[in-house]
């Protein structure tokens, strides 16, 4: 039997609202072959409620916007397969980030914050570099592993996951740690593990981490966030020790 | 007074160089949770003599009071063991608090959490808390006990504080608080500094297995000392004093002044030639 009824319970709030209270809806659809969540909300707002709000743009787990609690765990709406999910299903908007309405949330308000407070950008000693100039080599180990934590999306669901971001508001989170991790890797960044302890070498950077790696393992891009972390937290733990 | 706190307390501690502290605080977090976590194995094993027999759990005991090195007994060497494992615990405790949820707001939403996202580590995280906050009651009990009356440790004596002095619903609570709050702290340290080449499966499996393995030590030790404890208890008060040991044991003793007036001196000793 290829289609089966299911169950959307959806989270719907509107802060804007001041008389809209938290509440969960229910929808019910037909399941068709190779329904992703995503499609299945395109279909509820098509069809039955022009009002649920919520994000995409990619539709292909490139872009990150459709991060959403999927009964209880942060996933990509657009990369889950609705036959992958129980019958009954609950949908609420990722925590820790500001609520727009329902299912949407500003992730990129957070992430903007986060990246200029962790100064995410190449820092080069050279005062005025030559654009024209072809660009240093790199060994290609080395472009790999930047290249490996460069794929993060900045979906929000390793924040959304983090039971020490649940509880502090300033924690950078492993997208912000994966950040840090990702430009010390990279040879062309100059800042030294000293500079990079006054961006993280806190209870809101990577001592806040309790190791709970919810963020390891709900990352949909599978970044290897445990790794980094705690390579982050060896090389923060021993500049610390030498007073660097 | 230093410029330092003049800064701080105006709120602008990160417009300066930042405290090299917190890094030293997760060290001294991790390195005194390993210490505690090594120690309790230990302690275990060492508590577990009493399956051996009396005798056995009479020797292990009379070994670190330096009978056998010094001829005589000196509990203010356990005294001393235990103000160190204490001191390394308030250490621990200390730091280790400072990541509990805060206030109620913080434990409502954490705990949802856990509960909502039925991950595993995150779970095992709040059993740390639960775990931990008992510790800070039990663990210093035990530690004061342990430390002002060492001599009180023994086949009888400790068979006697465990069931006629009714202690045994507190070493009970103790036990699945420290064997659950120690072998998950264990796998955290694994994790968290990431220093062995295991997979984490492969560590979480050793982690329920060492669980397992120590709450049933502890258990059937627990459940030693109670049967001891229930036997005993129309002579309460009274010391073990062994009949006979190994005769390897008895080639170690040295023959030096058994004169410990705390401790009835044991007859097998005056028969060793």
């Amino acid at each position: 039997m290829s289609h089966r009824q299911i169950t959307l319970q959806i989270l719907r709030y509107n802060p804007q609202d001041a008389a809209s209270k938290p509440c969960l809806q229910s929808y019910t659809l037909e399941k068709a072959d190779g329904m992703t969540l995503f499609i299945a909300l395109n279909e509820i707002r098509e069809q039955q409620d022009p009002t649920l709000q919520f994000d995409f743009v990619c539709r292909a787990g490139i872009c990150g916007s459709c991060a959403m609690m999927v009964n209880g765990r942060p996933r990509l709406a657009c990369r889950t397969l609705i036959s992958d999910l129980p019958k009954k299903i609950i949908l609420a908007p990722l925590p820790f980030f500001e609520l727009i309405g329902d299912l949407s949330v500003n992730t990129g308000k957070w992430m903007r914050g986060m990246s200029k407070h962790l100064q995410t950008w190449l820092h080069s000693q050279e005062e005025s570099p030559d654009l024209n100039r072809i660009e240093e080599r790199m060994e290609p180990e080395e472009a790999e592993a930047v290249y490996e934590m460069d794929r993060c999306i900045e979906c929000g669901c390793c924040v959304a996951a983090c039971g020490t971001a649940q509880m502090r508001q300033d924690f950078v989170g492993a997208v912000g740690l994966g950040k840090i991790a990702r430009f010390r890797l990279d040879p062309r960044d100059t800042r030294a593990d000293g500079d990079f302890y006054e961006l993280i070498g806190d209870d809101s950077g990577v001592f806040g981490c309790m190791s709970l790696l919810a963020c390891h393992d709900v990352c949909p891009k599978s970044l290897p966030l445990k790794s980094q972390i705690a390579f982050l937290r060896r090389k923060m733990a021993q500049t610390s020790i030498r007073q660097e | 007074m230093s410029e330092s706190v003049f800064i701080v307390q105006s709120g602008l501690a990160e417009k300066t160089r930042k405290s090299r502290l917190p890094g030293v605080l997760d060290v001294l977090q991790s390195s005194t949770g390993l210490i505690l976590a090594l120690f309790m194995w230990g302690h275990m094993f060492f508590v577990a003599s009493i399956l051996l027999g009396e005798s056995a759990m009479w020797t292990i005991t009379r070994m670190f009071e330096g009978y056998f090195f010094f001829g005589k007994s000196y509990p203010a060497i356990v005294s001393c063991v235990v103000a160190f494992i204490a001191l390394v615990f308030f250490i621990h405790a200390l730091l280790a608090v400072r990541k509990f949820p805060g206030n109620y707001r913080q434990w409502r939403t954490v705990r949802a959490h856990a509960k909502a996202m039925r991950h595993g580590d995150s779970t095992l995280w709040i059993w740390q808390v639960y775990t931990g906050f008992l510790l800070f009651f039990l663990a210093s009990a035990h530690l004061y006990q342990m430390m002002l009356w060492p001599q009180d440790i023994g086949p009888y004596a400790s068979s006697d504080r465990i069931w006629s002095d009714r202690l045994w619903p507190f070493y009970l609570v103790m036990l699945l608080a420290v064997e659950l709050h120690g072998s998950i702290g264990l796998y955290r340290l694994a994790v968290k500094w990431d220093l062995l080449p295991l997979s984490r499966t492969f560590l979480k499996r050793v982690k329920w297995g060492l669980t397992l393995f120590f709450l049933v030590l502890g258990l059937a030790t627990l459940g030693a000392y109670m049967k001891i404890g229930y036997e005993h208890r129309f002579q309460y008060g009274e010391r073990y004093t062994p009949e006979t040991l190994p005769a390897w044991l008895l080639r170690l003793l040295p023959e030096k002044d058994f004169s410990n007036p705390h401790h009835k001196l044991p007859a097998f000793v005056k028969e060793t030639p």
